[in-house]
């Protein structure tokens, strides 16, 4: 079977039960006896096992069956979970997703697993003889049907059986073994119970539907069913089923029927007794719609409604579809046109008055805000998505480090667009680990600071005004001014001077210079050759901004601001020429315009004055080359004050048009990138209009 | 052995040149062309075409020839080859014709000035018509434009 077309969602889907089991193990390790988080992380295991399986990929598969093996110890309380099974197991998550991620590469998901899989079995086997031995062996016995198990029937469902025999239906006790080495038995019963239900109904089955359905049970399965089928036929056609060992079909009369309901109830509470603890909490815990759903089976056992527990997964439906991103870019791309459209007919409006047009393009613009919103929306994804691999990666990272450190994450709800998302987890993934290594100090040094030994990162993310926030503030050493100057000294960063003359906010920044690390040894955290300095660029690139507060002795802040999306921006448009062009507001400071004997040079540099500061005054005419403007002929020239972090500089304009909302659109693929130049935007009256970058024209 | 393959025939000077058909995405009349500063000479600007920007080169610049008056017979071509979109602007394009794989001879070592290498092959059809195959590939190819901009440093 050609499987490519599930390939995506298998990736996804696989992704997803990667991070839940990640996290699950995670709040394990909290509280190490809760046995319900071990249930759920069974449960993730188990459906990616079958994922896997039923996609080919064989290793993947072996691998989560053999971490399988040993949560079901957990589970059924024969193992207890220690530290060295779950750096095991952590150790197979993490192999299972280098597996998962060269699947979505294109590769075969094939990986050499032998040692962690030895390590398990190893786990498994260690426990294997002193505990477990007396209970596989009591279970494996249960071969008998009659005598292990016949089922307990409600009052209910044995009338029904009784009065269907009354009928002239017949009434069958099926008993099923499935082979021992079968990989997804839970298919197998399926494919019974799918064979069984279209020509009859099953009124009861043991174990239970949804415990089947989630693979617990062992070989073997029994059930009551009504059919008018001749015994022996169906006993063949569920042989038929592959990987079905035996099949015992009986046919019941009333006085058989009333023998084994007697036998079921006093097998059950031997049943009972024997293995309370682990079976009495497995149904309660894994699937609270088992409840529910048993009781209207009760109610309508003859109709069809009998039919869906085969067919539900458990767990509440989801609420979301998945949609590819490129669908969504797509009807960005189409809203675009529709917002270039509106502009043109507003202006088309505004330049006939026409009472019943202002009044359509009006409505219309109302509307089109709205789908706006709508739109952007759509590309909105909470930073969870970012920041759900950090508990993963602090927790290791600390233990690598040899450090106490509690990771609290506030506001992982907040939206951010797609597109800043998909750019902004190595940035952070950087600062975290800055953060942990640098910031926190080793847990002798707290005792001796008077702090407790475990450290706190608050890695929180809020909205404010048209931005993102994310923060990541720790409670550590703090930055000391004297440490970085020495530092920034030694490394011909900043002279002597210049280091005398710095702000504090200024001297913090120099973290960011390239080529500077305070660390004084390199540990296997750190010295990876990338800097602070990759991580400002990086957030810059995306219009961010990152801000560091700091206490000496008290901790650090590194404070990111994002903004909230990458498609849509409010611009200056300025003529220069016959040439139009969008300058981002978000860079602008300020408009002004200067009178020629203003403009003074120094250096041969032209500069103008710009509230009590020489500024310099950048010809963009000379830089793109433009024909039919040159600002050194006009006597009064429009200015732009721009700015990059606090240096400031001005570019010499023709003529503001105005402040629109402008798309940002890309060049495509075949131009290089042009210095200045960001990328382009479409006009209301069709043309293309370049956006500049002025991050570049100050150096 | 061979196959038929749909051409788009356009002229440039007074050779006819060649294009496969599932290469173009379109063909355009004149569009208006917002000029890209800081590139090299021979691309135009890019154009809007229906809310994608896409930057169109002048074919005439690209192989050296002499550039020419736009007209009303000038046409830009829209090609698309290994995720690059590309507007081509041509003197006229007006023919499509069915030619056979079989009918292409690789090229002669010079056709109209421009080099081999932007050639997959020359077809003769009919009795004296000449059409010059394009390898897009290579006439989109960026590593001769990178190195084309670091001689103009």
């Amino acid at each position: 079977m050609d499987m490519n077309q599930y390939l995506s969602m298998f990736i996804d889907e696989s992704n997803d039960h990667l991070q839940s089991l990640n996290e699950n193990m995670l709040l394990l390790e909290g509280s190490p006896s809760d046995l319900s988080i071990v249930q759920v992380i069974f449960r993730s295991a188990h459906t990616l096992k079958g994922m896997a399986a039923t996609m080919g990929f064989e290793d993947l598969a072996a691998l989560t069956h053999q971490m399988e093996n040993v949560l079901d110890l957990v589970r059924n309380e024969k193992l207890a979970m220690q530290d060295f099974i779950f750096d095991t197991l952590f150790k197979g998550l993490d192999a299972l997703e280098s597996m998962v991620q060269d699947i979505t590469e294109g590769g075969e998901g094939k990986a050499d697993v032998t040692g962690i899989v030895a390590s398990l079995q190893a786990i498994v086997r260690g426990e294997d003889l002193s505990a477990t031995g007396a209970g596989a062996e009591a279970k494996t016995s249960t071969s008998d049907p009659s005598a292990n198990t016949a089922i307990q029937l409600d009052e209910f469902q044995y009338s029904v059986l009784n009065q269907s025999i009354a009928d002239g239906h017949r009434v069958l006790y099926v008993d099923v073994h499935i082979r021992e080495n079968c990989q997804l038995k839970a298919v197998r019963a399926y494919m019974v119970f799918d064979l069984l239900e279209r020509s009859g109904e099953v009124i009861k089955s043991s174990p239970s539907v949804q415990d089947i359905e989630q693979e617990k049970f062992e070989h073997s399965f029994s059930l009551y069913y009504i059919t008018l089928k001749d015994p022996a036929e169906l006993e063949q056609q569920i042989l038929n089923v592959s990987e079905i060992d035996k099949v015992t079909v009986m046919e019941l009369d009333q006085e058989s029927l009333q023998q084994m309901n007697e036998m079921g109830m006093a097998s059950q509470e031997a049943a009972a007794v024997a293995e309370a603890p682990s079976k009495e909490e497995a149904p309660e815990t894994t699937a609270p719609s088992a409840a529910p759903e048993q009781a209207v089976q009760k109610q309508t056992p003859q109709s069809s409604a009998a039919k869906t527990p085969a067919k539900s997964s458990g767990g509440t439906p989801s609420r979301t579809i998945r949609v590819d991103i490129e669908r969504l870019d797509v009807l960005m791309n189409l809203f675009s046109e529709l917002l270039i459209d509106r502009v043109r007919l507003e202006q088309l409006a505004s330049e006939v008055q026409n009472h019943a047009l202002t009044e359509t393009v009006e409505h219309m613009s109302r509307v089109s805000s709205d789908l706006q919103d709508i739109v952007m929306k759509l590309r909105m994804v909470p930073v969870d998505t970012v920041f759900n691999r950090f508990p993963r990666m602090v927790r290791d990272l600390a233990k690598s480090l040899d450090k106490k450190v509690d990771l609290i994450i506030t506001g992982a709800e907040t939206e951010l667009d797609r597109t800043v998302i998909d750019e902004i987890g190595d940035p952070l993934v950087h600062l975290l680990r800055n953060a942990v290594d640098h910031g926190i100090e080793p847990i002798a040094d707290r005792i001796n600071a008077g702090k407790s030994e475990t450290g706190t990162v608050n890695l929180r993310a809020f909205h404010s005004g048209n931005h993102v926030f994310i923060e990541i503030e720790e409670d550590g050493r703090g930055i000391y001014r004297e440490n970085i100057l020495k530092t920034a000294l030694k490394k011909g960063v900043v002279t002597q001077d210049q280091a005398a003359a710095m702000s504090d906010d200024e001297v913090n920044q120099l973290l960011f210079a390239p080529g500077f690390s305070t660390a004084e040894k390199i540990s296997d955290v750190s010295g990876r050759g990338v800097g602070l300095d990759v991580v400002k660029a990086k957030i810059t690139s995306l219009g961010g901004q990152v801000t560091i507060y700091s206490t000496p002795g008290k901790g650090t802040n590194f404070s990111v601001q994002l903004p909230l999306t990458l498609s849509i921006i409010a611009a200056m448009m300025v003529k220069m020429g016959s040439e139009k062009y969008a300058i981002p507001l978000s860079s602008i400071v300020e408009t002004a315009i200067v009178r020629k004997e203003q403009i003074r040079t120094v250096h041969g540099n032209k500069m103008v004055e710009f509230r009590g500061q020489h500024i310099p005054l950048i010809s963009l005419s000379r830089i793109f080359n433009i024909k039919d403007f040159n600002e050194n002929e006009e006597n009064e020239t429009e200015i732009i004050v721009i700015h990059k972090g606090e240096r400031l500089a001005a570019l010499a304009i023709d003529e503001f048009i105005g402040q629109n909302e402008i798309v940002l659109k890309g060049l495509g693929k075949y131009l290089p990138q042009i210095k200045g130049i960001s990328g382009a935007t479409i006009l209301g009256d069709g043309q293309v209009a370049l956006i500049l970058d002025p991050n570049v024209f100050i150096k | 052995m061979g196959e038929e393959i749909k051409v788009i025939v356009f002229k440039l000077g007074s050779e006819e040149y060649g294009i496969e058909v599932d290469k173009v995405q379109t063909i355009e009349r004149m569009l208006p062309i917002t000029r890209v500063p800081k590139t090299y000479t021979f691309v135009r600007g890019v154009i809007n075409l229906r809310g994608v920007v896409i930057p169109v080169i002048d074919l005439r610049g690209r192989f050296g020839l002499e550039e020419g008056e736009y007209t009303d017979q000038t046409r830009i071509i829209i090609v698309a080859v290994n995720d690059m979109e590309v507007g081509f602007i041509v003197d006229s394009a007006n023919d499509v014709i069915d030619l056979h794989t079989d009918r292409i001879e690789t090229p002669p070592e010079v056709v109209g000035g421009i080099k081999a290498k932007y050639l997959d092959g020359v077809a003769k059809i009919g009795d004296d018509r000449l059409l010059i195959m394009l390898n897009l590939a290579e006439v989109l190819n960026k590593s001769e434009i990178i190195q084309l901009e670091s001689l103009e440093e």
